[in-house]
C-alpha cells in the first residue's frame, strides 16, 4: 500500500442525502477553516462572519446588494456548469464576462437615448451572448479542431479580454470613451443612456435586478435543455463517455464547440448584466477586480453543475461579495472573499470523495502480496 | 552610443531579467507534471512565494547577505504549504487536478491569502528592505554585447541557470530522475518495480510548488520590487504554457521562457526608447503568442512525440490494477 495513502473504497450505493449533505457540508467546513486562518492572524472570526451575515442578508437594504453582486455570479456559475458538465474545461468565463460587457454596452451606446428602453435592454442581451459566445467558441474550435488544451487557451484570451477593454478606455480615442467634460482629464467610460439601464422588480422591501431574474428563467431552462432533450441527452453522454458518444453515431467535436459557444454566451449576458443593472459604464479596472468568472467556477462546483443550484449558490456567494465591497477598509481583511472562495472549493472537492468513498487507514504490505493469502 | 546601448543588446538583456521567474516557475511545474500531477495553482503559490520573501526581506533584522536567502527559503516554504493542500487533495483523495489546482489559485491568489497576508504585515506601503540588484560578475558587464546580457544580472538570474542544470541533470541522468519520468509514463509499471508512486508525486509537486515561491519573490525583491496585490499579472498561467511550448523539458522551457520575457519587456523598452506603440495592445502580445504556439505544438505532432507524461493528470488508483 502506498506509504502516504489512505485508501479510498467506493460506496456500493450512494445515499440520498449525498446532493445535499457534500454542498451544506463543505460550506461549513470552509468557515470553519476560514475562522482558522482569522484566529491563527489575531482576527476575531465571530465578529468577522456576523459582519458578514449582517452585511450579506440581514441589514436595510443588504439583501438587494447581495442580489446585484449574484447575478454576474449566476451567470458565470451557469457558464462554468454547462461547460464542465461535458468535460471542457472552460477557464475563460472571465474573459467571456468582459467580451458581453463590451459588446452590451457597445449596443447600447450606438442605440443611444432615442431608442426605446425595452429595445435596448433587449439588444444588451443579445449582443452580451454575442460577444460572449464569440470569445467562447475560440477556444471551443482549437480544441474540437487541433485538439488544443482549453483549460490554457481560454485562460490565456482571459487577458487579452481584459487588454481590450483597457485599450477602449485607456488607449484609445475609442466609442466607449468619454471625450468630453471630465474624460478628456481622466480616461472613462461613456455613461449608457438612461433608457438602457436594466429595470428592477420592486417587491416592497427585496428590489431584485432584473439581470437576476433572467439569469434565474436561464437557469430553469438550461434545467429542462439538460433533462428533457436530445441535446441535453447527447451532452450527458459526451461528457461521461466519449468513445460510447462516438460509437453511438454523436458528433463530439460538434457538441464540444456548441457548448463553448452556449458558456461563454451565458457568461457574456452576465457581462451585459453587470453594466445593465448595476456599472451603467464600460469601467474596466471595476470589471478586472471583481473576479466574477473565477468566481463562478467556485458556484457551479458547489451547486454540483445543476443549473437550478446554481442560482441558490450564487445567492450564498454573491451574499459574501457583497458584504467584502461593503466592509472593504482597514478595520476588514482584505482578501478574505478569496480565501474563503478557495476553501470552499478545496472543500466541495474533498467532500466529494468523502461522500462517495469509504475511507480506511491502510496497511503497509510490501507491493503485489495480499496480506490474506500470504499467511 | 556605445555597442552596449544598442536596441538588441538591451532588449536580450530586460528579456533575461523578465524571464526569470518564468524560468523558476515553469520549472517547477514541470517536476509536477514529470510526475504525472498537473498544477493550476502557479500563479497562487507564486503569490505565497512573493508576500513571503517581502516579509522577511522588510521585518527581518540583519544584512542583507543573510536576509535574502532567508527570504528565498521562506517564499519556498509559503508555495510548498500551498503545494501541499493540492498534493493532498489530488494524490491522496484523486480530486479532479484542474478544479484542485484552480482552487489553489483562488486561495492564495490576487483576491486571496497573498493578499490577506499583506494586509495584516502592512506590507506595500514601502519598498521591501533588502532587494536583489544587478551584479557586474568578474568585471565583465561593460564587455560588448555578451556583458549587459550575461555578466550584469541578479542573482536570482545565475541561480536560475544552475537550477536549469540540475534539473536537466536529474531528470536524464540520474535514477531518481528515470524513477520520476517512469512514475509520470506509467505508474502501473513504476509501482510494479517497487517506486512508491504517491512519495514521488508528493516530493515533486510539494518541490516543484516551492520553485513557484521563487518565482513570486523575484516579482516582490527583484522587479518591482515592493508588494502589490496581484503582482505577479498572470505570469504564473504563462508558465504553465511554457511546460507545454518547452516539451516538457528544462533547457528549452529556459529559452521559451526568455522569449516571453523578452514579449513582456518590449514595450517598456520600446516606449523608452521614444518609439510610441500601445502599451495595452503591447501587453496582449505574451497571451496572443501562447495561444498560437500551443495551436502549432498540438497541430504538428502528438503529445506523446512532444514528451508529455503519459499519466498526466490522471490519478493513479493502486487498487484498479
Amino acid at each position: 500500500m502506498s506509504r502516504f495513502g489512505l485508501r479510498l473504497e467506493p460506496r456500493s450505493n450512494l445515499p440520498k442525502w449525498l446532493p445535499w449533505a457534500v454542498p451544506v457540508g463543505s460550506f461549513l467546513a470552509a468557515l470553519l477553516v476560514g475562522a482558522i486562518v482569522l484566529f491563527a492572524t489575531g482576527q476575531n472570526a465571530l465578529s468577522v462572519y456576523g459582519r458578514i451575515l449582517d452585511r450579506a442578508f440581514l441589514s436595510e437594504g443588504a439583501f438587494t446588494g447581495t442580489l446585484i453582486s449574484a447575478t454576474p455570479l449566476l451567470f458565470t456559475g451557469l457558464c462554468a456548469a454547462v461547460a464542465f458538465r461535458i468535460g471542457f474545461f472552460n477557464i475563460g468565463g472571465e474573459g467571456q464576462f468582459v467580451m458581453g460587457a463590451i459588446f452590451g454596452s457597445g449596443i447600447a451606446l450606438k442605440l443611444g437615448a432615442d431608442a426605446p428602453g425595452i429595445l435596448s435592454v433587449a439588444a444588451m442581451v443579445i449582443f452580451g451572448a454575442v460577444g460572449g459566445g464569440l470569445w467562447g467558441l475560440i477556444p471551443g474550435i482549437l480544441k474540437a479542431r487541433f485538439k488544443t488544451n482549453e483549460i490554457i487557451t481560454s485562460l490565456m484570451l482571459n487577458y487579452v479580454a481584459a487588454v481590450i477593454a483597457t485599450y477602449l478606455i485607456f488607449d484609445s480615442n475609442s466609442f466607449w470613451r468619454e471625450l468630453t467634460g471630465s474624460g478628456a482629464v481622466f480616461p472613462k467610460g461613456k455613461i449608457l443612456p438612461v433608457g438602457s439601464w436594466w429595470p428592477n422588480l420592486d417587491f416592497g422591501s427585496i428590489i431584485v435586478p432584473f439581470g437576476f431574474v433572467l439569469g434565474m428563467v436561464i437557469a430553469g431552462w438550461l434545467y429542462v435543455l439538460q433533462r428533457k432533450t436530445r441535446f441535453g441527452f447527447e451532452m450527458r453522454v459526451v461528457g461521461g463517455a466519449p468513445t460510447t458518444a462516438r460509437y453511438a453515431g454523436m458528433k463530439p467535436t460538434r457538441i464540444v464547440v456548441a457548448v463553448a459557444a452556449l458558456s461563454g454566451a451565458l457568461a457574456g449576458i452576465g457581462g451585459a448584466a453587470d453594466i445593465g443593472n448595476f456599472r451603467h459604464v464600460l469601467d474596466p479596472k471595476g470589471l478586472q477586480q471583481s473576479g466574477f468568472g473565477y468566481a463562478g467556477i467556485v458556484v457551479a462546483a458547489l451547486a454540483r453543475l445543476n443549473p437550478v443550484a446554481v442560482v441558490f449558490v450564487a445567492v450564498l456567494l454573491g451574499g459574501i461579495t457583497n458584504a467584502g465591497y461593503a466592509l472593504r477598509g482597514p478595520d476588514f481583511p482584505a482578501g478574505l472573499v478569496g480565501v474563503l472562495q478557495g476553501l470552499i472549493l478545496f472543500c466541495t472537492l474533498g467532500g466529494e470523495v468523502l461522500a462517495r468513498y469509504r475511507i480506511t487507514r491502510s496497511v503497509r504490505t510490501p507491493a503485489g502480496v495480499n496480506i490474506l493469502e500470504a499467511s | 552610443m556605445s555597442v552596449n546601448d544598442n536596441l538588441f543588446v538591451i532588449i536580450m538583456a530586460s528579456a533575461i531579467f523578465y524571464g526569470t521567474p518564468l524560468v523558476f516557475a515553469s520549472l517547477g511545474e514541470l517536476l509536477a507534471e514529470r510526475s504525472g500531477v498537473l498544477n493550476l495553482g502557479v500563479e497562487g503559490m507564486m503569490l505565497l512565494g512573493a508576500v513571503a520573501a517581502a516579509w522577511v526581506s522588510t521585518n527581518v533584522g540583519g544584512p542583507a547577505i543573510v536576509v535574502l536567502p532567508l527570504a528565498i527559503v521562506a517564499a519556498m516554504i509559503a508555495a510548498g504549504l500551498g503545494a501541499s493542500i493540492h498534493a493532498f487533495l489530488t494524490i491522496t483523495l484523486r480530486v479532479n487536478q484542474i478544479i484542485s489546482g484552480l482552487a489553489l489559485t483562488i486561495f492564495a491568489g490576487a483576491a486571496g491569502l497573498s493578499s490577506y497576508l499583506a494586509g495584516i504585515w502592512q506590507l506595500g506601503q514601502t519598498p521591501v528592505k533588502h532587494q536583489f540588484g544587478k551584479i557586474d560578475v568578474f568585471g565583465l558587464s561593460g564587455v560588448p554585447v555578451v556583458g549587459p546580457i550575461l555578466f550584469h544580472q541578479t542573482l536570482l538570474t545565475y541561480f536560475s541557470w544552475v537550477l536549469v542544470v540540475a534539473a536537466s541533470f536529474y531528470l536524464f541522468r540520474t535514477r531518481a530522475g528515470l524513477h520520476l519520468r517512469a512514475v509520470g509514463e506509467s505508474p502501473q509499471t513504476a509501482d510494479s518495480v517497487g517506486i512508491s508512486v504517491s512519495r514521488y508525486r508528493y516530493f515533486h509537486v510539494i518541490f516543484g510548488g516551492s520553485f513557484a515561491g521563487i518565482a513570486g519573490a523575484c516579482f516582490s525583491l527583484m522587479i518591482v520590487p515592493t508588494w502589490v496585490d496581484g503582482m505577479t499579472a498572470g505570469q504564473g498561467w504563462i508558465a504553465l504554457a511554457l511546460v507545454i511550448f518547452g516539451f516538457w523539458r528544462p533547457d528549452l522551457t529556459l529559452i521559451g521562457a526568455y522569449l516571453f520575457g523578452a514579449l513582456s519587456s518590449l514595450g517598456l523598452t520600446l516606449q523608452a526608447r521614444g518609439i510610441h506603440i500601445s502599451t495595452a495592445l503591447l501587453t496582449a502580445l505574451p497571451y496572443v503568442m501562447t495561444i498560437v504556439v500551443l495551436v502549432v505544438v498540438s497541430n504538428t505532432a502528438s503529445r506523446r512525440q512532444l514528451g508529455a507524461p503519459a499519466a498526466l493528470g490522471k490519478p493513479y488508483e493502486r487498487e484498479e490494477r
